[in-house]
Formats: C-alpha cells, structure tokens, sequence
C-alpha cells in the first residue's frame, strides 16, 4: 500500500511555512461572503452514499436535497411545489405527472421522464438492497419486483414520450405526489449511471445534478463543495453561487468554535452550547425536526409490560411535561401525550385541532390505584424490576434517569438503565432484551401514514411486538382510500387506540436549536426535502453586521 | 544482526495473524450487525443486503475469503461508506494523521529531552518545581480540554489581530498553519511523559561511576553533559518512542475530533461504534502491521545507540570491553 502521498510535508517546506506563518495572513474562507455569494458550512459527518437510490441518512439527503430535483420538491414555505413537473395529478389508482421541458441535467442534456423510470426500477431491484425501497412500494408490483418476484421492467411506471410519466398505483395512496419529492425517487440518468458502473455518485466527477446546485469538489472525509447549476431550470432564482463545507466533525463545540470565530455561517446548539451562545448575546433560533420522541414498550408475553395494567399504571405516572419544560429546557420541544405531532394535517386544518389527543389522567393516585390492580391480579407482593434500554444521546440520557427516578419514588419499581450503543440498542431491540425503550421516530413523508403504521403487525420497526386486529384493520382502511375525511376517522381511531392500549408512552415532539449569521437570510429549515436548505438563501450585505466586518455575529 | 532481524519479521507476521484472526471472530461475536440500521428493513432487502455484503455465508468461509483477500492487501468495501474501499480510507486518510503525528512527535522529542535534562540540572530548584506542575497538568488532563482551550486561545488571538492569524479547525493539505496547533496539543501528553522519563534516567546517570570519572578527568561541563550524560540518559527515551509514534498517530482521535482533521483516527473509531467489519479489520490489521513495524525499528534503533545490545558478547570480550 503506497501509505505515503506526494504531498507528504518535507522537512524544508516546514520551515518554508514557518515563514509564511510568521507573515501577515490574508482573511480565510468566511462564514458569509456577500461579495462571492458564498457561505461556509460545517458538517458532522461524511455522506455515506451520495446514490439517491441508496441514501439514507440526514447529510446525503441534504446534499442530495441541493444537487438533484424531484418531479415534486419543498419550495420556501416548507410547501410542496412543481420540480421536474410542471403539474400532475393523483386518482385512486393512478397519478400523472407533466414534466417541464427546461429542466435540465448540469451537462445540459434534459431531464427526461426515462430518467425517473430508470432511477424507480433500479431503486426496487433486489441486487441493489436499497433500505429505502419500501418508499416506492405504492407504485404498482413495486414490492413484487423488491423481493425478486417480477422483473424490474413489471413496474407500473411509464415513459409517455420524453415529458409524461404515467403511474399505476397498488392500492390508493393519497400523498403520493408528495412522495415524489423524496430522495428516493429522484432521477437518475442511465447512461451517466452506467458509464460509471460501481463507481457512480462516488466522487464528485461520478455525479450529474439536475438540482439548483452541483457538487464540484468531495474530498472524502474532509471536505465538500457545491457551486450553482447554471443549467437549473429557475437558476435565475437561487442567489448563492456556492455552498462551500470545509468542516467535518462530530464535535459539536468545535462547530460552534467556528461559529464564533466566523469561519461557518450557522451551526446547532446542544444544550450546554445554548447556554454559551445566550451568554454570548447570539440570537437563538429554533426549528421544528418533525420527529417524534416516546418510550417503546415490550409487547413480547414473557415481559411484566406485556401487562395493560402495568402498562396503564405506567402512563398515568409518566408525564412528560415536567421532563420537557423544566429538565430537558430547550425551546421549541413540545411535551406530548399523542404519537401523532402538531404540524400533521387533517381533513381541512392540523389533525390534532380536529382530532385532539386523548386525554390522560398523569396523576399519583391514579398510577398508585392502577398498580395495586396489577399486582393483585398477577398475584405478587412486590412491582417486578424494568430494563430501560437508552442510547448515548444526553436527552434520551436524561429522560431516562427521570423515569427512573419517577417510577422508583412513584411506584416502587425498580428500573435498571441499560444503556448502549446504537447498534446494540438496535440488537437489543431486535430480540426483545427490553421492557421499556427510549425511542423515536422521524416521518419520510408528510402525511398521518408515516406515523400509523408504524405498530401493524406487518412493520419491520414495530420491535416492540405490539400486535393488534384493530389497529391493523384501521390502518388498511387509512390506506384503502383517498377520501381524507375516512382516512383521518380511521387515524383518530388509531390515536385512541394508542393511549387505550398503552402501545407507547409518548414523550415529546423534537426541536433543534441553532445560531446562524444575521446576514444570511431565507434558510429554509424543514421537516421534509432536505434540512436546511439554501436554494431561496441570499446573502444580506445591507445588515449591520456587514459592515462591522462582523467579528460578532 | 540478520538473524535477529529475520526472527523479529517472523515473530511479528504471526502476531498479525494472530491480531487479525482475533479480532474477526471477536467483532462477529459481538451482537448486532452493520446492516442494523434505525429504519429496520424487510426480510426481503436484508436477504439482498447479506448476500450483497457475503454476510449469509457460514462464518468460517467469510473467514477464509478474509484472509484470502488480506494476503492480496484487499480489505473491501466499507459498510458505511458505500463507494469507499478500505484501502482507499488508509490511503486518504493516514497520511494525514501520520503528518500531524510526526510533527507532535517532534514537538514532544525534543520538548521531552530538553526539559527533561534542564529540569535534572536544576533538580529542587525553581525550574524544577514549574516543570514538575507542568508535567502532571499535562498528563492528567485530558487532551480534549487542551484542544478546546487552544481553540478558544485561537479565537481569542484572531479577534484581538482582526484577521485569522491561525485558523480554528479544519484541514487543508500541506498547509503548516492547519497542523501547528493540533498537532503541540496531541503532542503534549507525550512530552510531559518523555520530560518525566527523561529527567528520572538523567538523575541516574548523574550520579554515575564514569560521570564522576569524566569530572576527576578534568573534562569540560557542556561536554560531559553532552557526551557522557545526555547520549546515556536518553536511551530509555528511545525505547518508549516506537511505541509513542504509535500512539500518536493512532490515538489523534479526539485532537482529529476537534479540529475536524480528515485523519484515520475518526475512521478506526467510528468504524468500531457501527459494526463496519471491513473497515475495523482493515484498520485493525493496518495499525497492528504499524505497531509491529515500529517496535522492530526501534530494537534496531537501540543497538546503533548502545554498542551492548548491538554486538554479541564474544566480540566485546575479544575488545576487551566489559560484559
């Protein structure tokens, strides 16, 4: 192995640098560069795959959110808007899109409708075991080809001339146009793919864009770079010419070091940092993550928890509003009794201001009557000890000490912290080494479903082995339909199933908090498509801070 | 001295082997897998993905196909990385931390002798106290705060000038300002430990037999200390060093961490944390090989420095030299 590079620092040049360290150093690269329209950025991780087909986590679904389009995408408002289409329309069994004749790839060929057949089809492929090809499963004989059953070419997706892509459903699915604007179902062009065989999306020259961005440098591990698509249909619209993420670290207060130092135009804020950047008179913003936090619960029949009195005792104890506001204290974090978040829509207006959550009785008569039932039915003198299976996260960390300390002073049981890594977590979760786990769950897409379904017997992630007739039935009827109105009935049935059964203890609805330069203005931080996002960003070079040199943000 | 050296190449090839095989079954046995991911996937795509990874063989043949592929220096694909060959992530990434390494090892050599012989000159004195302070700080904290001290030390000093005089984070390739500072706190440690060896081994010799003789003899201070004292007392100094470069530019995890320096440090941790088996064998094996490698130099070293290791003892009775 040829361990040592060309540009391996001699001893010389060493000496050379001493030199130029000594003399005056012109600025570096700034957070926010209004004459460039650049802004800097830092990143916690490398992207693991820069393949749409593949990618699964948060950082290749932001990068991937700037340099590629979906026939749909998420325009300032966090709104769905036409992308590759132009318009499109979804029925009970099918879904058309017209695509727009200016869309174009970044080497100025355009986007096509065999663009998005080719990238769907290979998606589903067994050799490519994509994680996210359940995504696609609405589409007509999707899971069929997934499991290797069908060929790829069976799919219910067709290329009507160039700009028209005609789709056959498996079953009603509503939200299908908003599916359209996931990572998953961006284009791919076939004979860019295949050109670059394993190799495609694996460096910045195995990429081809068609978003309002295109990758131009990737230095694994170090460092990535983006610069404006002149091909982009609406380049008139994006103001930045360059996204430029000389950063990567996991290191949150490094970031924030940098932040401070101006090198990064924004960074997130832990708990000890939002400390730190309100000392530092930083303005402190917030934004919604979408995700839901809660506390799974072992369904499996050997388990004390498989129990609904237990169960119930445990929920009446829980609450989670002294846990968010007063102990976890980081602003935008909503307490919550309801797997189903605040900003899910409804019929005509947010769900839960349709369907309010149920509501619970947190009290300590209640949880202590409840116990007492459980133990005289089950026959035992004592509550029988928990595992609360948690990760390293300081939150989950936290919450878990409080229940711990709530279900001991409470209810006199004795629970036992079992805290591991991610992958053990999920190991333990796999076999059912647990009575309670501190869990979450993030949506893919925006409607009910993508939280409903999630304990049906049939999903993968319900590792807690909840099962139930009802909730089953109540999800098919959600999914049997595009009638919103029988479909929101069926996920308020849901919704009380959920609090009736004890299927979770439900803790709080996620929020991040951040600091970001004040010269950068129209960030789009959002559940969906990306976060955040920079293609409405523009740079502010008549604020105060501009003219200050802007040492203080 | 080929013999010695062919015995050290043998010995170290089958404590790699030993290393690598350990370290496979070691890492399957641990519970979970890399294809575990928080969104669980179907029976379907997780059949698609073991066949695609070689997981749903029996353990033995992965084993075999393993060592099959280490012989050829092919460690495969990372899991995580889903383009990224092992040989490719050593390839990028070590030389980074070997550069940054190298320079805290310089820094922490010539700190460590310099006041370690200084402070044994002046032992019970003030200089003596301050370094004996110094030391302990620098051995007992721990290098993440160092590192998070000198960034705000940076920031500080770029504020007061206007301009970034160093920058805060980050890499750039042979650039001297990016490594200066990472590279004096991760060799801090490292030089307060080689200050301390340093300054007991001078103590030793000062009070030696042929020191005493060298002063009876008229002989020139400086010279003495030169000749006589420092050639003498940095030998257990050598010994450690193998070891040390290992450990430096290994172990730059944390300062890696910090200063967001694209090394291999990040890659052995992270790799270990998600079960990405190719990359923990190809680290593994890859640091194993390194270690192995530097602590046969040093053996080599240490006889070029003492003539009593170097030659076998017939040949120093024949000199007359003493046993």
């Amino acid at each position: 192995m040829g361990i040592i590079p060309a540009h391996m620092t001699r001893l010389s040049n060493i000496f050379c640098l001493v030199f130029a360290l000594l003399l005056p150093v012109g600025a570096l690269a700034q957070g926010v560069d209004a004459a460039s329209k650049t802004i800097t950025l830092g990143f916690s991780s490398e992207p693991p795959t820069l393949n749409s087909m593949e990618s699964t986590d948060q950082v290749s679904s932001m990068i991937l959110a700037h340099v590629k389009e979906g026939l749909l995408r998420y325009d300032q408002h966090g709104e769905l808007a036409p992308g590759v289409a132009m318009r499109w329309e979804v029925t009970e069994t099918s879904a058309r899109f017209w695509l727009r004749r200016n869309a174009r790839w970044s080497d100025g060929k355009p986007v096509t409708a065999h663009d998005f057949v080719f990238a769907w089809r290979n998606a589903l492929l067994p050799a490519t075991a994509s994680q996210y090809a359940f995504i696609l499963y609405p589409i007509k004989n999707a899971e069929a080809i997934n499991r290797g059953e069908l060929p790829a070419t069976a799919l219910g997706v067709t290329a009507v001339g160039d700009y028209e892509l005609r789709v056959e459903l498996e079953r009603p699915c509503p939200y299908f146009a908003s599916l359209t604007a996931f990572m998953t179902y961006y284009p791919v062009r076939e004979d860019f793919f295949r050109s670059r065989g394993e190799r495609y999306a694996a460096d910045a020259k195995d990429m081809i864009s068609n978003g309002p961005f295109m990758l131009d440098k990737w230095v694994h591990g170090a460092a990535l770079s983006m610069a404006k698509n002149p091909y982009y249909w609406d380049a008139q619209d994006v103001k930045l010419n360059r996204i430029d993420i000389p950063h990567m670290t996991s290191d949150p207060q490094a970031m924030f070091n940098l932040y401070r130092n101006n090198s990064i135009a924004m960074t997130g804020l832990t708990r000890e940092l939002l400390g730190k950047a309100v000392e530092l008179g930083y303005p402190i913003r917030s934004f919604e993550t979408g995700a839901v936090y809660f506390i799974e619960i072992n369904f499996r029949p050997e388990r004390a928890t498989s129990n609904l009195k237990l169960r119930k005792a445990l929920q009446a104890m829980i609450d989670s509003t002294v846990l968010v506001n007063r102990i976890i204290a980081i602003p935008g974090m909503h307490p919550t009794d309801t797997l189903f978040p605040r900003w899910l829509k409804g019929v005509e207006k947010p769900f839960l201001e349709e369907y309010p959550p149920p509501v619970i009785d947190h009290s300590l008569k209640r949880a202590r009557e409840l116990m007492r039932e459980y133990l005289d039915e089950t026959g035992q003198e004592t509550p029988p000890p928990l595992v609360l299976l948690t990760g390293e996260n300081p939150l989950a960390v936290q919450q878990a000490q409080y229940i711990q300390y709530l279900l001991r002073e409470g209810l006199g049981i004795e629970v036992k912290i079992d805290r591991q890594i991610f992958k053990q977590i999920l190991e333990k979760m796999r076999a059912g080494d647990f009575d309670l786990v501190t869990a979450g769950w993030g949506p893919d897409y925006n409607d009910a479903m993508t939280f409903a379904d999630l304990f049906t017997s049939w999903n993968e992630n319900n590792r807690g082995r909840y099962q139930s007739e009802e909730y089953d039935r109540l999800v098919r009827v959600a999914q049997g339909t595009n009638d919103q109105k029988v479909r929101m009935e069926a996920i308020a049935a849901i919704q009380q199933l959920i609090a009736d059964d004890v299927v979770i203890l439900p803790s709080y609805e996620n929020s991040g908090v951040y600091v970001q330069d004040p010269r950068l203005k129209g960030v789009v931080r959002s559940i969906f498509g990306g976060d955040p996002n920079f293609r409405h960003a523009w740079i502010d070079d008549s604020h105060p801070a501009a003219a200050a040199g802007a040492t203080t943000p | 001295m080929m013999r010695f050296i062919a015995g050290r190449v043998l010995y170290g090839v089958f404590t790699l082997w030993f290393l690598a095989t350990a370290t496979f079954f070691a890492m399957h046995a641990v519970p979970g897998d890399p294809l575990a991911s928080e969104k669980a996937v179907s029976p379907e795509i997780r059949r698609n993905l073991e066949a695609r990874y070689g997981l749903d063989k029996p353990l033995l043949t992965q084993y075999g196909i393993f060592i099959g592929n280490m012989l050829q220096g092919d460690f495969g694909i990372s899991f995580t990385q889903k383009n990224r060959s092992v040989n490719d992530i050593i390839r990028e990434h070590f030389p980074i931390s070997a550069q940054l390494g190298v320079l805290a090892l310089l820094w922490a050599t010539f700190g460590g002798v310099v006041f370690g012989a200084v402070t044994a000159y002046y032992r019970n004195r003030w200089p003596d106290y301050v370094s004996v302070v110094a030391v302990i700080i620098c051995i007992s904290v721990p290098g993440f705060v160092f590192a998070a001290l000198a960034q705000l030390a940076i920031i500080g000093l770029n504020e007061a000038v206007g301009k970034d005089v160093l920058p805060v984070a980050g890499w750039e390739a042979g650039s001297f300002r990016h490594m200066l500072v990472p590279s004096l706190v991760l060799g801090l440690g490292t030089l307060a430990y080689l200050t301390r060896l340093m300054r007991s081994s001078m103590l030793e010799i000062m009070d030696a037999d042929f020191v005493r003789t060298a002063k009876a003899k008229g002989l020139a201070t400086t010279r003495i200390f030169w000749q006589h004292q420092l050639r003498n007392a940095i030998l257990p100094v050598v010994t450690v060093l193998g070891p040390a470069i290992a450990g430096i530019t290994t172990g730059g995890f944390v300062v890696e961490q910090v200063f967001a320096i694209p090394g291999l440090g990040r890659y052995f941790v992270q790799a270990v944390q998600q079960l990405d088996y190719t990359v923990i064998m190809g680290t593994t094996v890859f640091y194993g090989a390194f270690l192995i490698f530097l602590v046969m130099l040093v053996d080599i070293l240490y006889g070029l420095i003492d003539p009593r290791i170097r030659l076998a003892p017939e040949k120093l009775r024949q000199k007359g030299g003493p046993v």
